[in-house]
């Protein structure tokens, strides 16, 4: 995975709530047996009109917003289905940093080992966000991970929580799946235990 | 200390804290489909890592399969591809897979229970957020991501945050043909599809305890639809007594240290639960879905709202997005709107018991005149069952199709699908924009609520039957 390093970039505004992955990411792309490529497909029915075309009236087709590593939108983001299809299609499409009131908890699980940075701000933090962009779309914001610094140019910038081995893991790039297996003693240990307790499993 | 169940599957499924990182979490049993896991596979093999556990894991296919002409060749070549992927990845690591002509296939959540692959105090994961639905056991049992499904093949452990606890107490009775869809829908429209965010939902009360067991696992299905990852019911006889005898429940002398674990696992007398919802069963009618998110939601006897009835602005411009998108106008009444398609399947209600009580209403009517109304079962062995009571017959007089299991309508992946501005009564669980095909109308309502729409052509208050 890579590091997620300090950086400033253009802020995309989605003013849009319980955004769910089948949004994110139609169903009809779930075929595939690849992790990349997706970013094409990323808000597929809003983003592209019946004949293919952009949809110039979509959020993330303005001009303004292209090139943005940040995705600004509404509350409750990702919920319905686990598929880190959608994550990977966020991943893909060029954002790393999404800033909602709250997230689905699967998708943010998944954000974690994606590189994505899926900020919690208060409704208070996320209005003033939204409003600082759509007075000036294009504009970028600074996200720095260590210091838990979001910075904006017009002072609406705030400090964010984020759970302290996330942060490590992200900030490292770090490999879950590697962690863990430093862990293989305990989980062996763990397991002739499971044995014990629960014969029937094993039998 | 006092435990809630949650707090008790927790703690014996412990396994370490390493320092800076989060606790690790034993997993007895991983369950499999072919959209979320060729991903994993393809992880294992770049590492060079191994499946830890083979045994633990069952899988099938369900979102791509065919269900009619399941002898000829997948026309689509994309889902031809994902379904060969998941049977050369289950034989290349010696997986137990139910592959699409196996007498054993169906939709996983509907698998798993059948042959008692799941007991209660587990820990269940599955690439697939309706995992939820195994709770009915008495099983933590909950969704992940395709990076998680590789890391629990390779590690049998998943890093994990302890959730906070939640209690929705239902009691009162159910009125007649009232279910376990409707308690759910009406959770979700009570607290919200975010309300259960963070949360394990534990049901309890008089109306979940006098749930069957199908209908138990059609209420924590849908857990996730309202922001939970997991629900749970505590293990009873009801239990007990429809795993007895499957083909993965122990017997004899192991029979009895499990079942003696199992009485140990219901949350104690005074355990604190962080929040608590209670709801009176009575006061549940037949509900229907109105907009696009399933907590736009209101009883048979309701209007569809406007969007001046809300006070929130969020909701205010969620109400006119949906009525817009559903091509409905405010204060219609939920009896007049008219159907075009019916789907009774799905990892929701694609049961032995959702049939019996849908064919039990088509049972000598007709399927209206540009009505199209088809009845998926959720795996073979409920086509069997089914056509072994007479319900086939039932269904295909009445003119509806009867076909093979797969997830089907629920959310479209194998080209049953709704087309342009067509609308469907289904008894699945999402009613996103699209989910059953772009442009299509979804409104979730329980089996008894369809099969009743499929003659009348719209929907009627079941209850007056």
């Amino acid at each position: 995975m890579q590091p997620y390093n300090k950086h400033q970039s253009i802020a995309a505004l989605m003013n849009r709530s319980n955004v769910d992955t089948d949004q994110i990411i139609p169903k009809q792309f779930l075929k595939k047996v690849e992790r990349s490529g997706f970013g094409i497909h990323l808000f597929h029915d809003w983003r592209y009109n019946e004949d293919g075309s952009k949809n110039a009236d979509f959020e993330l087709n303005k001009p303004a917003f292209k090139g943005a590593k940040i995705l600004v939108v509404g509350d409750n983001f990702g919920c319905g289905s686990s598929r880190e299809h959608a994550p990977w299609a966020i991943e893909d499409y060029g954002f790393n940093t999404i800033i909602s009131t709250s997230y689905a908890d699967i998708f943010y699980n998944n954000c974690f080992k994606n590189s994505i940075l899926p900020i919690i701000a208060t409704k208070k933090q996320l209005a003033d966000l939204m409003g600082e962009i759509s007075a000036n779309e294009g504009v970028s914001f600074t996200v720095d991970l260590e210091k838990q610094q979001l910075t904006t140019p017009a002072g609406n910038g705030f400090t964010f929580e984020i759970d302290p081995f996330r942060k490590e893991n992200l900030a490292k790039g770090l490999d879950d799946i590697g962690l863990t297996l430093l862990q293989t003693d305990a989980i062996d240990q763990y397991e002739a235990k499971h044995k014990q307790n629960f014969p029937w499993l094993w039998a | 200390m006092k435990k809630t169940m949650y707090e008790k599957i927790w703690d014996s499924h412990f396994v370490v804290e390493a320092p800076g990182q989060a606790p690790l979490l034993y997993v007895d049993r991983h369950l499999m489909h072919e959209v979320t896991s060729p991903q994993a596979f393809e992880g294992l093999r770049l590492a060079n890592r191994k499946v830890r556990n083979p045994h633990s894991i069952l899988a099938t296919m369900d979102h791509c399969v065919p269900t009619k002409d399941r002898d000829l060749p997948i026309a689509d070549p994309i889902a031809k591809k994902q379904i060969e992927t998941m049977a050369d990845n289950c034989q290349e690591n010696g997986l137990n897979l139910y592959d699409m002509k196996n007498p054993n296939n169906g939709v996983i959540h509907i698998v798993v229970p059948e042959h008692g692959f799941v007991h209660p105090g587990m820990i269940v994961v599955c690439g697939d957020s309706h995992t939820a639905t195994h709770g009915a056991f008495g099983a933590l049992a909950f969704g992940i991501g395709t990076s998680e499904v590789e890391h629990v093949m390779a590690t049998q452990t998943l890093p994990q945050k302890k959730s906070k606890t939640m209690l929705i107490q239902i009691d009162g009775e159910l009125s007649k043909y009232a279910s376990a869809k409707d308690i759910a829908l009406a959770i979700t429209g009570k607290i919200g599809t975010a309300g259960g965010t963070g949360y394990v939902i534990e049901y309890a009360g008089e109306a979940i305890t006098k749930l069957s067991m199908e209908g138990r696992m059609t209420l924590c299905n849908m857990a996730i639809e309202a922001g939970a990852r997991a629900g749970l019911v505590a293990p009873d006889q009801k239990t007990y007594d429809y795993l007895k005898g499957r083909e993965f429940v122990p017997s004899g002398e192991n029979w009895d240290k499990a079942l003696a674990y199992w009485k140990s696992l219901p949350t104690d007398k005074g355990a604190e639960y962080d929040t608590t919802i209670t709801l009176n069963a009575a006061n549940i009618e037949p509900q229907v879905t109105w907009g696009t998110s399933p907590e736009q939601v209101t009883g048979v006897t309701s209007i569809i709202p406007a969007p001046e009835d809300f006070d929130d602005e969020i909701k205010r411009q969620a109400c006119e997005n949906a009525l817009n998108y559903m091509g409905l106008k405010a204060h219609t009444k939920i009896t007049d709107i008219a159907v075009d398609l019916i789907f009774i399947g799905s990892c929701t209600n694609g049961r032995i018991e959702d049939f019996r009580i849908a064919a039990d209403i088509a049972k000598g009517t007709k399927v209206a005149d540009n009505v199209t109304a088809i009845a998926v079962p959720g795996s073979y062995h409920v086509k069997k069952q089914a056509e072994d009571e007479g319900l086939d017959k039932v269904f295909i007089d009445a003119g509806w199709e009867w076909r093979d299991p797969g997830c089907s309508m629920c959310l479209a992946m194998n080209g049953d699908e709704l087309t342009v501005g067509q609308r469907s009564a289904s008894t699945s669980n999402r009613n996103f924009e699209g989910r059953q095909g772009k442009g299509g109308r979804t409104h979730l309502v329980s089996p008894a609520m369809a099969a009743a729409a499929a003659s009348a052509g719209h929907f009627v208050d079941i209850r007056n039957l």
